[in-house]
């Protein structure tokens, strides 16, 4: 689960990180006195949506003056923004932040996130802030330092001081630099995180140390237990078809080709999209059903499929175990009483008592082609699109 | 005898008398496994499908000898019940359950370094299928009936994908050795190489079926480890060739988040590793028995 910067600082200045004056606005009044509590005499009217590289998409603008704030907040507000990580459809501005201008005299980087190799929390720093991790590792592999942190014991002062050495940080803000990066560590150990960046992490000229862009996401495993996480969702940044999906306990990515699959197991489901690739087609969305492929969630997958204006054939891939493929069978036929499909349908069943639910299928006069194979499943679903 | 389980391994179900515990107990003993009793915390001293409950982990080893477990006990309770086996000194526990925090993950295999090699169990899972040795033991959730009893090692991280390549098998009359799902977490109990290792050395596995998704370092660790390390042939299939960079597919562990991670970057490592590539999902069977034709 991800979250927005301003929420993000929050939960950081929480764990003794310092960041800029500033407050979150909702419509343009608001943002001009806004600007006159926070004070200064310059701010930044930072559009917040889930995505980075706001600013080359128009989303960060630098005002003189409490009008320019309400005029650039006013701009900003219900504007869609498409950033290179939002996709063509780019993302809503619902909310605008406004913060107090820095000076900025040196521009960091600090990112912490899980390390699937070692299996612990590696925490990862630059001196070339501002530009993404990706453009550093590929541009100035050489300013990058890493610091593997041990999970039982947590971060200790040494490693956040190597790192604020290792940073070039003057010796007089060595103390502050260390206790900045061990209250991004804080943030991630005790609030399920699974990924903290600041981004840039800056030294003023008037020599603090400040978080000036933040990113967090959260395991939403662990969201059980951390209410005061999962209340910050937006729904607003995410897509429809995906918290119909989320809300129903479906898997379910939207992707941008025109055939939609229902799939049991998130392993078959990728499968499955890479044959309908390797058939010359393109997947309209990754669902997983669950293993166990119950009617219910049948029901509610063909609605969510069905839902998807891109799709013009569908492709059912069912493995059935010790949820026999006449179960499944009988839910297909169940979920199409009470769905119209307008599109082409092709259902392929595997395992368990496949015969019987082929056969159920078949009885049923439901109007679908039916598959054998993986492959053969693909490549009909293909061919029907074009006839 | 096979890896991790075969006919004498005596199975505990943690979390035994709910109804995922009930229903699969009942379809492992029906598949012939051993289960001796089962553990739910204020229920010892009952019996359940006629076997005993008991209380505690310990309690269940000392009256039993129990040397496997499997875990259903929800999310939230998984990495106690997990530790509470090691701790007993059970031998492989498979935990099933989906949606372990990860932060809980990392907890257990931390607290497991406590144990030397010899008396450290093997976690397997979590978010997994389990594992079968067709014919003599089954500690998982699969349809035991689609495994043919042969000289084949699968591991997946799959569940249904591992069903497939089963099936796949068995139509062209292959069988299995043992097939273990590892679970498609990003942090799990063993990985693809702590699994291969295992059927390197195991006298009943002729080659190794590996079949991998997007994201994570255990897929190409597994092929640095064959390339390196074993005598057996190790075939691949790497699922996610169209999944997009950044995304989670439906595993909590498949997303692309660094090089190396997606499919098309694993199988160019894994070829450079020397193993045979499966080039679609529909061709996993066929391509296994091209190369154990020419052994």
């Amino acid at each position: 689960m991800d979250i927005h910067e301003y929420q993000a600082k929050k939960i950081l200045s929480n764990f003794g990180v310092t960041i800029p004056r500033g407050g979150i606005v909702y419509s343009p009044e608001n943002a001009e006195n806004k600007a006159r509590e926070i004070g200064g005499s310059r701010w930044v009217v930072k559009a917040q949506i889930h995505s980075g590289a706001r600013g080359k998409a128009g989303g960060i603008i630098v005002c003189n003056n409490p009008l320019e704030v309400a005029q650039a907040t006013d701009k900003l507000l219900g504007k869609k923004l498409v950033t290179n990580q939002t996709g063509p459809e780019g993302k809503i501005v619902n909310r605008i932040y406004i913060e107090e201008a820095t000076d900025i005299e040196k521009e960091l980087y600090l990112g912490l996130v899980f390390d699937r190799s070692s299996e612990s929390i590696m925490v990862v720093a630059s001196t070339e802030g501002g530009m993404s991790v990706e453009e550093i590792s590929k541009e100035k592999p050489e300013t990058i330092i890493r610091s593997k942190i041990e999970v039982a014991v947590g971060m200790q002062n040494f490693q956040a001081r190597e790192l604020a050495f290792g940073l070039g940080i003057e010796p007089d803000l060595i103390r502050r630099a260390s206790d900045t990066i061990i209250g991004c560590y804080k943030a991630f150990s005790e609030l399920d995180a699974t990924m903290v960046e600041v981004n840039p992490l800056v030294i003023s000229k008037q020599k603090q140390i400040l978080a000036l862009d933040c990113k967090m996401s959260f395991d939403n495993n662990a969201m059980f237990r951390r209410s005061q996480v999962s209340e910050l969702r937006d729904k607003t940044q995410e897509d429809s078809k995906e918290i119909f999906a989320s809300d129903r306990g479906l898997n379910y990515v939207s992707l941008d080709g025109n055939i939609g699959n229902i799939i049991n197991g998130a392993g078959l489901a990728m499968a499955s999209m890479d044959m309908i690739k390797l058939a010359g087609g393109a997947p309209a969305n990754f669902l997983d059903v669950g293993g166990g492929a119950t009617p219910e969630k049948i029901v509610k997958a063909f609605k969510l499929v069905t839902m998807d204006e891109k799709v013009k054939v569908i492709l059912v891939n069912i493995f059935a175990g010790i949820n026999r493929c006449d179960w499944v069978a009988e839910g297909i036929v169940d979920a199409l009483k009470k769905i119209e499909i307008k599109v082409p349908l092709v259902i392929r069943l595997a395992g368990t008592n496949v015969e019987k639910g082929n056969q159920i299928l078949k009885e049923s006069k439901i109007n679908y082609i039916e598959a054998n194979t993986l492959e053969d499943a693909a490549n009909k679903a293909v061919a029907a699109l074009t006839k | 005898m096979t890896i991790l389980v075969d006919k004498n391994s005596k199975i505990i179900i943690q979390g035994f008398t709910g109804k995922m515990g009930s229903f699969h107990a009942d379809e492992m003993i029906k598949y012939g496994s051993n289960v001796v009793g089962g553990v739910t915390p204020g229920k010892g001293g009952s019996k359940h499908l006629d076997l005993p409950v008991f209380n505690t982990v310990k309690d269940a080893v000392n009256e039993t000898g129990a040397d496997a477990s499997i875990l259903f006990v929800p999310p939230a309770f998984a990495a106690d019940s997990a530790m509470e086996a090691a701790d007993a000194g059970i031998k492989i526990c498979v935990a099933i359950v989906d949606g372990i925090p990860s932060h809980d993950m990392i907890r257990i295999k931390r607290y497991m370094r406590r144990y030397t090699k010899s008396s450290k169990m093997t976690l397997v899972g979590p978010n997994c299928a389990g594992i079968i040795s067709p014919g003599k033991s089954m500690l998982g959730i699969m349809p035991g009936h689609i495994y043919k009893e042969g000289r084949i090692g699968i591991i997946s991280r799959s569940g249904t994908l591992g069903y497939e390549a089963a099936q796949q098998l068995k139509n062209l009359n292959i069988g299995v050795s043992t097939s273990v799902g590892i679970g498609g977490d990003p942090i799990n109990g063993s990985s693809f190489r702590d699994i291969i290792e295992k059927f390197e050395t195991d006298d009943e596995t002729d080659a190794i079926l590996m079949i991998g998704e997007i994201g994570g370092p255990q897929e190409v660790a597994a092929g640095e480890f064959a390339k390196e390390n074993m005598k057996k042939p190790v075939i691949a299939y790497i699922a996610g060739l169209t999944a997009p960079k950044g995304r989670v597919m439906g595993h909590a562990g498949a997303i692309v988040s660094a090089y190396g991670e997606s499919a098309i970057e694993k199988v160019e490592i894994l070829k450079e590793c020397g193993i045979t590539i499966s080039k679609n999902p529909s061709v996993m069977g066929d391509t296994v028995k091209s190369v154990i034709e020419k052994m």
